[in-house]
């Protein structure tokens, strides 16, 4: 068995937490979480960790030149940087709206974060 | 298109049809800034009884939205929508709202001035000259960031070094790398944000030097921007000299001593391309100050009251110009209520004073400043009073207090204690005066808040 700090990401609060882990790499305690994410946040964390990834892509026709984009969902966090080229690699056009899916990683929809202001009239 | 939105058409080179003159009209309400401050408060005035039509908010960049546009990282929306949110989803929820019940806003338009009875001008490429005679006014202009000049680091003057959110601006919106190599000076949140965001765009981020013994940061950003990634946190470091002549080639960086002074002998040279500063915001208020507004020292926005009014009647502030957050979803409530009490006031002026006085708030032991600067007696329940701890405090109480004279000498009083695992100066805290509490006031010459305290 082995404790280990960590600092939950889930929200500002920032949660220093101390984990204890098994050998079988299971968490079996979390101590100095307010919430309950705070567990589920430990559970994954030790497990499979996740992050959102956020960037942009280059739109086409819109009055900006580039998108702000993120993951619909959590992706596995040692997946950043295949994403990242998939995201590079994106080019859109406008309209686009906010939540629109632009791409797919992993089965997680890439998605726009923003409505673009298209060029009107 | 509809009010005073014309944006619509802002890509054409041709005027608009609609063009209409801001010159000597009036507005109800009139919102400076279209960030997330200026569209709560704009939405919550429209809640509070003024017509859509007689809101104007008058943004000077291109779109609305504000600093929100180029935080594309998540972490917005926890508190007021319960998911978390990209700064521009954030900021897009609050302009569909605008867009929906056509609250009235023009964009690419710079306010020139506020004068003390509420006459607003700006100009405009497309709009010309505005002078807008205000019922109220909000303040909502947001803040800047410290930058190079405000340090004194010694060296030559070459490119690659940039305020954070100006790298943050590159990246996100123009698309171009600030450099390949970088040291990060300052672990403000924009600093570590953007540790993350060149790394993940394939920069090597060598360490992020922090002057103080801890982060002005989120814990939470210092665990995912920075140790996710492997970029060292080196606390109780500056850089004391850039190095090269045209760019930026290495900045020389010394552990600093309890006075925050270099220590000799521990000067380090690393090798980079790109320096960041992420070393403080500065409220905005050069049209709060030529209005005559008295300004707070510390948080450097405007003296308020619980309605968020500034010193001058009529004229309301709020969000980032009125003290730095470290939240947009905090920015987007203090921004309700100077939005409804800008609506009240403009539906039914000045309100009578609070016969029984105003009470002022004192930022005790360990407590840098509060907001707001003073409360109406009658009003104070439900009042929430933010402010900043001056260090990282651990088990610690933060005690709420009245100051009650007898005979001449003040005492503060305990009104109630609240224990803390942690306080840190980068997380701003709150406490709301209960009714209870408030009715413990009657006699009080001021409300306090302090620490009973172990520094640790």
């Amino acid at each position: 068995m082995q404790k280990r700090n960590m600092t939950c990401i889930v929200c500002p609060v920032g949660c220093r937490m101390e984990v204890e882990v098994d050998d079988d790499g299971r968490v079996t305690g979390v101590k100095n979480n307010a919430c309950a994410r705070g567990k589920k946040y430990a559970d994954t964390e030790i497990t499979n960790p996740q992050r959102t990834l956020t960037s942009t892509v280059r739109i086409d026709g819109a009055a900006e030149s580039f998108l702000p984009v993120r993951t619909a969902e959590p992706i596995s966090k040692g997946r950043l940087s295949d994403a990242m080229a998939v995201i590079r690699a994106l080019r859109v056009s406008a309209p686009v709206s906010m939540g629109d899916a632009l791409a797919n990683f992993d089965g997680v929809d890439i998605i726009a974060c923003k409505t673009t202001d298209t060029r009107t009239q | 298109m509809s009010g005073d939105n014309l944006t619509e058409s802002k890509n054409t080179d041709k005027p608009d049809n609609n063009i209409k003159s801001y010159n000597n009209i009036e507005k109800k309400v009139v919102i400076i800034g279209g960030g997330p401050a200026g569209l709560a408060a704009a939405l919550e005035a429209n809640r509070g009884g003024i017509p859509p039509g007689e809101i104007l908010i008058i943004e000077r960049d291109r779109e609305l939205g504000g600093i929100l546009n180029q935080c594309v990282h998540a972490g917005f929306g926890l508190h007021l929508f319960g998911e978390e949110l990209t700064g521009p989803e954030y900021a897009q929820r609050f302009i569909d709202e605008i867009k929906a019940k056509k609250i009235g806003y023009v964009t690419d338009s710079m306010v020139l001035s506020v004068s003390p009875d509420r006459t607003v001008t700006f100009i405009s490429p497309r709009l010309g000259f505005g002078r807008i005679a205000a019922g109220a006014v909000v303040l909502a202009m947001g803040c800047r960031e410290r930058t190079r000049g405000a340090l004194n680091i010694p060296g030559s003057r070459p490119a690659g070094i940039f305020s954070a959110g100006t790298a943050q601006h590159y990246v996100n919106i123009d698309g171009y790398m600030p450099g390949n190599r970088v040291v990060i000076l300052g672990s403000g949140d924009i600093g570590l944000i953007m540790a993350r965001r060149m790394t993940l765009e394939g920069a090597e981020v060598r360490c992020v030097c922090e002057i103080m013994p801890y982060s002005g940061g989120l814990a939470r950003n210092i665990a995912q921007c920075l140790d996710d990634f492997g970029i060292p946190l080196l606390l109780s470091h500056t850089v004391t000299e850039i190095r090269g002549r045209e760019r930026v080639e290495g900045v020389v960086v010394s552990r600093v001593d309890e006075n925050l002074r270099p220590v000799p002998g521990t000067e380090r040279y690393i090798e980079c391309d790109t320096l960041l500063l992420s070393v403080g915001l500065i409220p905005e208020n050069e049209l709060t100050r030529e209005a005559g507004i008295e300004i707070d020292r510390v948080t450097g926005g405007a003296v308020v009251n619980q309605d968020m009014e500034t010193s001058v009647e009529g004229i309301f502030a709020c969000g980032n110009a009125l003290q730095v957050h470290d939240l947009a979803d905090y920015v987007t409530l203090e921004a309700y209520r100077a939005g409804m009490s800008a609506a009240a006031y403009a539906l039914r002026g000045p309100g009578a004073q609070d016969p029984a006085g105003m009470i002022p708030t004192r930022a005790g032991e360990g407590i840098r400043y509060i907001v707001p600067h003073k409360i109406a007696r009658g009003a104070a329940a439900g009042v929430k009073l933010f402010f900043r701890v001056s260090g990282i405090y651990r088990d610690v109480t933060v005690r709420l207090t009245a100051g009650v004279s007898e005979k001449g000498v003040t005492n503060n009083v305990r009104l109630r204690d609240y224990k803390k695992r942690i306080v840190t100066p980068g997380e701003m805290e709150q406490i709301e005066i209960t009714e209870k509490t408030a009715a413990q006031l009657q006699n009080a010459v001021s409300i306090g808040v302090e620490l009973c305290k172990k520094e640790t």
